[in-house]
């Protein structure tokens, strides 16, 4: 029901940090009209956005709003379960990744995800950040220890494990295995980072950490990430979206969702009033 | 401070429930001590008769002629170890993948559903058919008994107890390691393969050993497959001496020697078994991760 594009070419942003820059915004990914199904129920009705490359563009709203829903229709997760669907387009630089033709798993080493539940592999901490990056390239030795010591920097986590590469992933903590999986994402060099909720299993310290890392990685890459935390969505992202059972209630620049919402809806859901 | 008594019919109900406790517990308690006494009584008269005939000579010698108070049990030690070494490469690898399909690609699909179903059935088929089963197209056809006809015979009971482990310990797999993986672009053959199955590779193991403890003391398939051989041989497309046919030929002897070696031989096959399930389950319980 209510579409949403923004015209992105002349926006001016406002980042975090006070200072406002006119810079030309691109669109990393254009979704049109999604409407998703889990078998009769539908998630998400007609939902459109752009979300801005090198951005970070968080999703809020309450439990069962269809942020999660939305997430993993960037990177066709849901082609896992049979009896979900989803229909209308989401454009990854001109492409409709919803089409058929499209090479799925093509597609996830572009889009990458970060799940809430830390995930590594039964593997040692190197082999977690190697085995994806094996997956398209071919390095020589020399090469893939640079890539993942690189990967670990990335997600600070490489003072903690320089010397014990070769430990078990599972023997981390839940904090540092966090951030390993986000090695392992950023390790494939992927274009977009989906982020499901990754501080919710994280104890504060842990959080801080990570929130540190996505301010910095967004310098190199587009951020989504879905939290149910207003505050971690104010700290760390330039744009908003407001969900509510299914639909894209608002969306735009953080600073103005948070400090003069358009729609009653949005102000009553940000100040509390429901949740 | 408040009061902790009870009306009269609740103390009435509490009561009852405490009778209830005991009495389960007594049974409980009582059932376990039943089971280890028949246990044990089982290990102590193993090793009160057999254990003396477990000598150096026992490995060494193969089966004498009766009544010759000399000789041993090598040929059938032997024979035992490669109808069951080969019986284990043939199950291993099969009983895996498949194990593999059905918990990975085989959930929804009718060729999954029946192939569990005909699992199922073969893991509680009796050996002594499966015996038969084999002899009927791999001994009779060929007019002689062999090696092969055993490990086939053998591999047919193993095959289904790998597929159920296997497929037992990959369904507890969260499905968040599986989403972690494709989310990397990972083709599926390979979330299978090198996420999933390495993740439950220690119940697996497990899996794998039990189905060969099972099989080493297996008597009636080799009955009628492998049969016996009276020397010594590593001749796989001959008749062979395994372990519990040649138990069984023994004990039933009048021979007192026979019967001796034969004591000797159950206790041996009780040890190895023994000593399998407990490092399947000592080195392997930890090693289950998700």
């Amino acid at each position: 029901m209510t579409s949403i594009s923004i015209d992105m070419s002349n926006s001016v942003v406002s980042n975090n940090s006070g200072g406002a820059t006119a810079e030309p915004l691109e669109a990393a990914i254009r979704v049109r009209n999604l409407n998703f199904f889990y078998g009769k129920f539908q998630g998400l009705k007609d939902v459109s956005l752009d979300i801005a490359r090198g951005k970070v563009t968080a999703f809020i709203g309450p439990s069962g709003c269809g942020k999660s829903t939305l997430l993993r229709t960037f990177n066709r997760m849901f082609d896992l379960y049979p009896g979900q669907r989803a229909e209308g387009q989401i454009l990854l630089n001109g492409n409709n990744v919803l089409a058929k033709e499209q090479d799925i798993n093509l597609l996830r080493a572009k889009v990458g995800m970060v799940f809430q539940k830390p995930t590594p592999f039964p593997m040692t901490i190197y082999e977690n950040i190697a085995f994806g990056v094996r997956l398209y390239e071919s390095l020589g030795q020399r090469d893939m220890d640079d890539r993942v010591e690189w990967a670990l920097r990335k997600a600070a986590l490489w003072e903690e494990v320089k010397s014990k590469l070769q430990q078990s992933g599972l023997s981390l903590s839940g904090g540092q295995q966090q951030r390993l999986c986000i090695a392992r994402t950023v390790a494939v060099k992927p274009e977009v980072l989906l982020l499901d909720e990754p501080t919710s299993a994280l104890d504060p310290i842990s959080t801080t950490k990570v929130e540190e890392l996505i301010n910095e990685l967004k310098h190199d890459y587009t951020i989504a990430i879905v939290t149910h935390n207003m505050q971690q969505a104010a700290r760390i992202s330039d744009f908003t979206a407001y969900m509510y059972i299914g639909e894209l209630v608002e969306f735009g620049e953080t600073n103005q969702i948070f400090i003069k919402p358009v729609k009653q809806a949005t102000e009553d859901y940000i100040t509390g009033r429901f949740g | 401070m408040s009061d902790l008594t009870m009306s009269a019919a609740g103390a009435g109900i509490y009561r009852r429930r405490q009778l209830a406790n005991i009495l389960g517990l007594t049974f409980s308690a009582v059932s376990v001590l039943i089971g280890l006494i028949g246990l044990l009584w089982i290990l102590w008269t193993l090793a009160s008769n057999g254990l003396a005939a477990l000598t150096p000579d026992f490995f060494l010698k193969n089966t004498p002629a009766p009544g010759s108070g000399d000789g041993g049990m090598a040929n059938a030690i032997v024979g035992s170890l490669m109808i069951v070494g080969f019986a284990t490469l043939i199950s291993t690898p099969i009983g895996i993948l498949a194990g593999v399909y059905l918990a990975e690609f085989g959930k929804q699909s009718r060729f999954g559903i029946a192939t569990r179903f005909f699992v199922d059935i073969m893991l509680s088929a009796p050996s002594i058919v499966v015996g038969l089963f084999v002899f009927a197209f791999a001994v009779a056809t060929v007019k002689h008994f062999s090696g092969w006809a055993g490990s086939l015979a053998l591999s047919l009971i193993a095959i289904p107890v790998v597929v159920r482990t296997t497929e037992n310990m990959l369904n507890l797999v969260p499905g968040s390691l599986r989403e972690a993986a494709f989310a990397l672009g990972t083709p599926r053959w390979k979330v299978s393969l090198a996420v999933t199955l390495r993740a439950v590779r220690g119940g697996v193991v497990t899996g794998v050993l039990l189905a060969v403890a099972r099989m080493i003391g297996e008597t009636a398939p080799l009955l009628f497959t492998a049969l016996n051989n009276q020397f010594f041989s590593t001749d796989m497309s001959r008749p062979m001496a395994n372990l519990p046919v040649v138990i069984y030929n023994f004990a039933m002897s009048p021979y007192e020697d026979w019967q001796k070696l034969a004591w000797g031989g159950a206790a041996l096959i009780a040890i190895v078994v023994l000593a399998i399930n407990i490092i399947a389950r000592v080195a392997f319980s930890s090693k289950t991760q998700s």
